[in-house]
């Protein structure tokens, strides 16, 4: 029912907004009216301050991590093959590094993101929390908390291969559900995070490269797009 | 037909076509989200909410978190259908003035 009144009111706005040029001030005010009533629906269900920006700092900050989880690989099987023989210390040495690269890259992801959401929310004057903030945070953070247990008891279960397929399935789905109360066009990202996290199971030693992919690139062009789309100068809103 | 007779007096008030249009897209609101989407004070949104609710368009619940009251606010059948009248009415007065 509400998208269909987003979208009368969209084409009653387009169709009129050449004629208006032309014509009395009454209709001009009905028109105002019309595009305010449209304004204060978007703005009171969907939390709009997502920055484009916000996912290509993510987007880089998973490149780096990935670069340098590859940097740590790389040492370590070259140390395993110097030797010849499997060590259990370089092993748990190697685990602490990932995990540790991966917390860093995402608490600088996750900032990051917040800081040009943040400043882009206070340039349109708008509050950064609000019902809508709340809104978006709870659908993002239900299936993103079951992914982080899930692949917390994968690892648990010495299964690291399916790590990397559960955190892009986990992920995507969380960005799908959240759509629903942000910009639309994150439920397409999450759709893609999930096909990929799929492929991966089906390539399950390349998890490092799906992730930099999903994480890193496709970040990086979904953020282009969107500020292409909505923050350009001259760009809509 | 007088196309201006279609238009509801009772959203000729800025704020109350505000609170019309918020409960529109969104199932319950509370107060205090309401004055912040809408940016105005608490006696004005209060009076507003009052005439709306009068008028059978609203629906206040009042709650309780803890001890303090949360009254929140719904659209009812009869506030979405005068509401879509009213955009009708508004989208005519458009289309047919010259």
């Amino acid at each position: 029912m509400t998208k269909k009144i987003y979208f009368e009111l969209t084409e009653i706005i387009l169709a009129l907004y050449c004629k208006v040029l032309f014509t009395m001030t009454e209709d001009q005010q009905h028109l105002q009216t019309l595009t305010d009533i449209k304004r204060i629906m978007e703005r009171s269900s969907r939390f709009i301050s997502l920055s484009g920006l916000s996912g290509v700092s993510a987007g880089l900050c998973a490149l780096v991590g990935a670069w340098l989880a590859r940097v740590w690989l790389v040492a370590y099987y070259e140390r395993w093959d110097s030797t010849g023989v499997y060590s259990d210390a370089d092993y748990a040495d190697l685990k602490f590094k990932l995990i540790v690269t991966a917390l860093v890259v995402m608490v600088a992801a996750v900032s990051g993101g917040l800081f040009f959401t943040w400043r882009r929310a206070r340039r349109n004057n708008l509050p950064i929390w609000d019902v809508t903030t709340r809104k978006v945070l709870l659908n993002l953070c239900i299936p993103l908390a079951a992914g982080g247990a899930f692949a917390a008891g994968l690892l648990y279960n010495h299964m690291e291969a399916v790590v990397a397929p559960a955190c892009l399935v986990f992920y995507g789905l969380a960005l799908v559900n959240a759509s629903k109360y942000t910009l639309p066009e994150l439920r397409y990202l999450g759709i893609l995070e999930v096909l990929l996290g799929i492929a991966n199971l089906f390539l399950l030693r390349k998890g490092l490269y799906f992730w930099a992919v999903g994480f890193g690139a496709l970040h990086i062009i979904y953020g282009i797009a969107m500020w292409l789309k909505y923050e350009r100068k001259g760009s809509i809103q | 037909m007088n196309p201006i007779g279609n238009l509801n007096k009772i959203f000729e008030s800025r704020i109350r076509l505000g609170v019309m249009s918020v409960l529109m897209v969104n199932n319950e609101v509370n107060f205090n989200d309401l004055k912040q989407m809408l940016e105005v004070t608490d006696g004005n949104l209060a009076s507003h909410l009052n005439t709306l609710e009068e008028n059978g368009y609203i629906k206040v619940y009042k709650g309780f978190i803890g001890r303090k009251t949360n009254t929140t606010y719904a659209i009812t059948a009869a506030g979405e259908k005068a509401f879509k009248g009213h955009l009708v009415a508004l989208e005519h007065m458009i289309k047919f003035t010259k």
